[in-house]
């Protein structure tokens, strides 16, 4: 029943073909209601009294707008003992994902290229080992990483956690740059060569410029992972330097007394909108990435 | 002087396969030196054990005297155009052109003064602004060659530079190469799986085949006396006939008999070759066999062969029949009378003729 969309409309009436659009749309727009829901109760939700959150509907429109909430979610809410809200583990947050995507990104990108570009004897067990890395679950690595935070004196510290994210990441990011640069014909590598470049003038001056694409890619995926991450941030960081997920987990768990569903949501969307705003900046590199060396210009 | 380019029992192993059996080749300055063969002959990957790009498993390398063997390519002294042109996709075509003088860090005005002789020469002027993907594949090819001609290397090396271009252009383009070994009197080291370019362009060629040399020779040696019948076969667009025959001693030279599944065998004397066994492949070029009835210059035979096919190609027109179970082109005058099906009068020139060993293949005078 689906594929009535796709079958070439040839030698169906015009009525039929108008009937059958329209419930194409009408299928579209009610999934698309089904989605956003959740995100329209929070938004509402995040901009109610307490008062009103206690006597009205769940789904009704605010009947006064207040942007309470959100202050005591950014600043004022507890966290356990401390009542600073999500700002500083919102800023926690940052300083783990920014250079953990960095470096991640970077170090997968030299990975990437040598394996594809520069073959060495084991380079393809070398990557497929890397490959494997991206499906080890997280909870197996709990133990040895912490038992190797503690031998390097990073245990509890964001050093520790960017160290974390940067070895989590690098399977995924190599496995990116591997799969768009192996579509690169290995005549520019060998061009360059005679040229006289070496291995890094290459790789900055050949291939980094040509990744664009695939950079962004790697940076969404990665900052996703980074950002969106509960277990690393609760089992590796201490008082000072826990992610905003943490703190996010702890406002909603640790309040005692009356529940405030407004300051809830209200920090939920504060600790989802960096993600959602890389989405809606680099999603459309994001695509164009994903298929790019898959289809060849 | 010692040679330009001196290749001494080279091999090359991928894994446990040879893909290069000792290969011997030299040429002396501003020599043009064609590597042909089918796909898969290794010469390819001859041409990048020259350029460096490469390990050689065992043998020697020199470059003007000097043991290359396990220097790195950017010190060779060599510049190399790629089939794929592999230009920088993301720098200009004047980028393209002085990335080997920046990277070896030659001054800017220098970069500048070559970059405007090799564009005058090439006449790319206008494009030098533009991206790789801005340019048609004739202009792609020609910015290929301007990088490689900035560096005014001792060898060029050039990895079939023509097979992604349309028919048309690449006829136009191999001129051009051409003319440019003739103006610059440069080495070349060219690959290519296209016998046609090979005999055009070369000065010398060598034929490969499964990674082993069959032949090192000039155009016309190549041509004239092919070695084996990989070579005779390759060599020559039609290819040249080979017909399986028997030879019986003629006074100082030989009789041939070629046999015909219709009707008699044609016997034909050749004064010159004695002493062939008696099974032999004769090796006959398409050109030595004519119309009888419009004459040609030199000694020939005639004989009436049945014909099968018509071809006509404008200058010539060839016409195919059966001859020792084989089929047989012979190249007629584009004005031939013969017709598919009827008999025509044909005359046979030995004068260039080859002989081979049928089981050997290796050529017997």
């Amino acid at each position: 029943m689906t594929d009535m969309s796709y079958s070439p409309s040839r030698g169906q009436s015009p009525a039929l073909k108008l009937v059958l659009r329209s419930i194409l749309y009408i299928l579209l727009g009610l999934f698309a209601l089904f989605y956003l829901m959740p995100l329209f109760v929070m938004i509402t939700t995040s901009l109610k009294s307490l008062d009103e959150i206690r006597t009205g509907d769940l789904v009704s429109l605010p009947r006064e707008v207040t942007f309470d909430a959100w202050r005591t979610a950014w600043s004022g809410a507890c966290t356990g003992i401390q009542c600073e809200g999500v700002k500083p583990f919102f800023l926690n947050s940052l300083l783990i994902a920014v250079p953990a995507v960095m470096i991640s990104t970077l170090i997968g990108a030299l990975n990437g290229y040598v394996v594809a570009q520069w073959r060495f004897k084991g380079s393809n067990i070398f990557f497929a080992l890397m490959l494997f890395g991206c499906f080890i679950p997280f909870q197996v690595v709990l133990l040895p990483m912490a038992r190797v935070l503690g031998l390097m004196g990073v245990a509890g510290t964001i050093p520790g956690l960017i160290f974390v994210h940067v070895i989590y990441g690098l399977g995924f990011t190599t496995l990116f740059f591997r799969n768009y640069y192996v579509s690169i014909p290995s005549e520019l590598t060998k061009a360059a060569k005679v040229d006289g470049a070496g291995f890094f003038r290459i790789f900055w001056s050949i291939f980094l410029p040509l990744s664009l694409p695939i950079i962004v890619v790697a940076v969404i995926w990665q900052f996703t992972q980074i950002w969106n991450d509960f277990l690393f941030g609760v089992s590796f960081s201490q008082a000072g330097t826990q992610p905003v997920t943490v703190a996010l987990n702890n406002i909603v768990n640790s309040t005692t007394g009356v529940k405030e569903y407004n300051v809830d949501m209200a920090a939920a969307i504060i600790a989802a909108l960096p993600t959602l705003f890389v989405y809606v900046v680099a999603g459309k590199y994001f695509i164009r990435g994903l298929t790019a060396g898959s289809v060849k210009g | 002087m010692s040679p330009i380019l001196e290749v001494k029992n080279l091999f090359k192993n991928y894994g446990g396969t040879e893909v290069l059996k000792d290969i011997n080749v030299s040429i002396d300055e501003g020599d043009f030196l064609v590597l042909v063969g089918p796909s898969g002959c290794g010469k390819s990957t001859l041409l990048n054990c020259i350029a460096g790009l490469e390990p050689i498993t065992r043998g020697d390398m020199f470059i003007d005297g000097q043991n290359m063997t396990n220097v790195s390519p950017k010190d060779r002294d060599i510049a190399m155009v790629f089939q794929s042109y592999a230009l920088y996709p993301t720098m200009s075509v004047a980028k393209n052109i002085t990335f080997g003088m920046k990277v070896r860090g030659v001054d800017q005005a220098t970069q500048d003064a070559k970059l405007k002789q090799v564009a005058g020469q090439l006449q790319i002027e206008p494009l030098l602004h533009r991206k790789p993907g801005q340019l048609s594949g004739g202009q792609r090819q020609r910015v290929a060659m301007g990088r490689a001609l900035v560096r005014d290397p001792k060898l060029f090396l050039f990895d079939e530079p023509l097979s992604n271009l349309d028919a048309k252009l690449r006829v136009e383009m191999r001129t051009e190469i051409k003319a440019l070994h003739q103006n610059l009197g440069a080495s070349m080291v060219y690959v290519t799986h296209d016998q046609i370019e090979a005999m055009t362009l070369a000065t010398k060629i060598v034929v490969m085949k499964g990674g082993i040399i069959q032949q090192i020779g000039s155009p016309t040696e190549i041509y004239n006396r092919p070695a084996n019948l990989f070579v005779a076969d390759f060599m020559g667009s039609p290819a040249m006939n080979l017909i399986p025959a028997t030879a019986r001693k003629n006074g100082k030279g030989s009789k041939i008999e070629i046999a015909r599944e219709s009707g008699d065998p044609i016997f034909l004397i050749d004064t010159k070759n004695k002493d062939l066994p008696e099974n032999v492949i004769i090796g006959v070029r398409p050109e030595d066999i004519a119309d009888a009835a419009l004459g040609r210059a030199g000694k020939t035979q005639e004989a009436d062969c049945l014909i099968d096919i018509v071809e006509p190609a404008g200058a010539d027109t060839f016409a195919v029949m059966q001859l020792g179970g084989k089929p047989v082109t012979a190249r007629l005058h584009a004005e031939t009378k013969a017709a598919a099906g009827t008999a025509q009068r044909l005359a046979f020139d030995l004068g260039k003729v080859s002989y081979f060993e049928p089981e050997t293949g290796l050529r017997l005078n």
